[in-house]
């Protein structure tokens, strides 16, 4: 809890392990609309904050820039006051909505699992991941089971914050709060940040302590 | 529920895992069915098509080598034995200057492999050098190709090929050159766009934000998925190369006409054909199309058990 708190008050003065969206605009081509116009946000690292808004009105695409998967077309992403990192491990990791996408077909689950860390036992004991499922192909495999292995994969120990971009939109609601759960023990165990994207508005206000609502073309919340 | 057992990726997943499919399968049939799902993995999906493509390299292996080293006596000018049909001393008769057809057409076979697959592997290398550029470069030069790609395929390969060929004095370079510079463009394309797929694929840019450098990406994701995909690719460019071979020299801008090849063996039979003589096209002919129903099957077999839906490494 200590660390925690040493987190949150680290956060709150502005420049340490905080990932920042400073009126971040956004397009996918030169000639299409921009999707994101002057977009602010912040998460810094123990905080739990939810997105929501309709479909379209940008979050995925906010997520992939907060991520460094997309560059702004203006505007600044900022992790502690710099840009982001563009090698080594990010800090910012995100775990999409399709985690049939996110692994590679042609590797066992162990192999992707433990491509950048080797989570222990009680961490996959807590993701509902059995160990038989390590031997298997990611083709093997349903839609929710994969995703455990996609948000394990991502918690290693450089992760700071972690955006969860409609992990649980595909899952039954007991896999649903059986994931969430473990991902709110750990992040309030480890400090880590959540940026959650939902349409779920229960599930946000009760996982977040903070909510930002999106309407199409602005993300105001600081 | 026995045919779905047969079918080669539920058979595999019951194989690597024993449960999810198996306890499907369990509830719904009973007790009868693991075992005999365990009998039907062995004998049918991989071990299957490890043994047909097998069989289908040592023939033409072996058609090849003893063609290479074939004592040229064997299919030399005999006068006295014109046109004999079919029988057990010459099991494909023989031709208007007495030359034994069965192993004419071994020598012609293994002859027209050799070019095929030289030009195949030329004109694969080809494709894979261009596709992978014309994907990692992009913009002004990926259009450049797929232009080269689109002007290639727009031309009957058959005209191409005989420009080619002709331009360079015919004779074995001339064939091999003209398989070689024409036969590149689909491989092109496949390679392009698995190679584009991939550099957008949500499972390599996860990599890089782990940390992964952009050497062992293309080590540990890259390269095992283009890999098979060459292979397979390669492989059925054969088929294409041998035919194209045959083609061009049975319309006589390929090799010459001492050589013995398929294509010359089967143009010298279109003048007899009239007369009656049926065995000195029917027999080449027919290894011709073995040759290419064989390496097809090898490519799809091979396609069959490197890709990730079918069949797991």
């Amino acid at each position: 809890m200590a660390a925690l708190e040493r987190l949150r008050a680290g956060g709150k003065r502005g420049a340490h392990m905080r990932i920042e969206v400073r009126g971040v605009s956004f397009r996918y081509s030169p000639k299409s609309p921009l999707i994101l116009d002057g977009a602010n946000l912040s998460v810094s690292a123990g905080e739990r904050v939810a997105l929501t808004g309709p479909s379209g009105c940008g979050k995925s695409t906010l997520a992939k820039l907060m991520a460094g998967y997309l560059k702004p077309t203006a505007g600044e992403v900022l992790w502690d006051g710099r840009p982001l990192p563009k090698s080594g491990y990010m800090p910012v990791q995100m775990i999409s909505q399709h985690p049939e996408l996110a692994v590679n077909p042609r590797w066992k689950m162990s192999r992707i699992l433990n491509e950048c860390w080797t989570p222990s036992p009680e961490l996959l004991r807590r993701m509902g991941i059995e160990s038989e499922w390590l031997s298997r192909w990611p083709a093997e495999l349903s839609g929710g089971e994969l995703q455990r292995f996609c948000i394990a994969r991502a918690i290693g120990p450089g992760t700071r914050v972690l955006i969860c971009d409609e992990i649980s939109a595909m899952l039954d609601a007991i896999t649903q709060a059986q994931i969430w759960e473990t991902l709110l023990d750990i992040s309030k165990e480890r400090g880590i940040g959540l940026l959650a994207i939902t349409h779920n508005t229960p599930l946000a206000e009760k996982v977040c302590d903070r909510v930002v609502a999106v309407s199409a073309g602005g993300v105001h919340g600081i | 529920m026995a045919t779905i057992y047969n079918v080669g990726k539920k058979n595999h997943a019951h194989e690597k895992t024993g449960a999810g499919i198996a306890k499907c399968a369990r509830a719904n049939t009973g007790a009868r069915l693991p075992a005999h799902a365990r009998l039907m993995p062995a004998t049918n999906s991989r071990r299957g098509l490890l043994i047909v493509i097998c069989a289908c390299l040592a023939y033409l292996l072996t058609v090849f080598f003893c063609g290479m080293f074939m004592n040229p006596e064997l299919y030399a000018v005999n006068y006295g034995n014109k046109f004999i049909a079919p029988e057990w001393g010459h099991p494909f008769g023989t031709d208007f200057m007495g030359r034994d057809m069965f192993f004419r057409c071994v020598k012609g076979m293994s002859n027209s492999l050799a070019i095929g697959l030289a030009a195949a592997a030329i004109s694969s290398v080809i494709g894979l050098a261009l596709g992978i550029s014309s994907a990692v470069i992009g913009g002004k030069f990926d259009k450049f190709i797929l232009w080269c790609v689109d002007c290639c395929m727009g031309l009957p390969h058959l005209v191409l090929l005989i420009l080619i060929s002709f331009m360079l004095g015919r004779g074995e370079f001339g064939v091999l050159c003209g398989i070689a510079l024409t036969h590149w463009p689909e491989l092109t394309r496949v390679v392009r766009a698995e190679v584009v797929q991939l550099r957008t694929s949500q499972f390599i840019l996860a990599s890089y934000k782990m940390g992964m450098s952009k050497f062992q990406v293309a080590k540990a994701h890259v390269i095992p998925h283009v890999l098979p995909v060459y292979f397979v690719g390669l492989v059925l460019l054969f088929p294409h190369a041998i035919m194209h071979e045959a083609a061009i020299t049975f319309l006589g801008f390929g090799l010459s006409a001492d050589m013995p090849a398929i294509g010359v063996i089967l143009s010298e039979a279109m003048a007899h054909l009239a007369t009656g003589k049926w065995w000195l096209a029917l027999f080449p002919g027919l290894m011709l199309m073995l040759a290419v129903v064989l390496f097809e099957a090898i490519g799809g077999g091979l396609n069959k058990l490197l890709s990730p839906a079918s069949g797991h490494e």
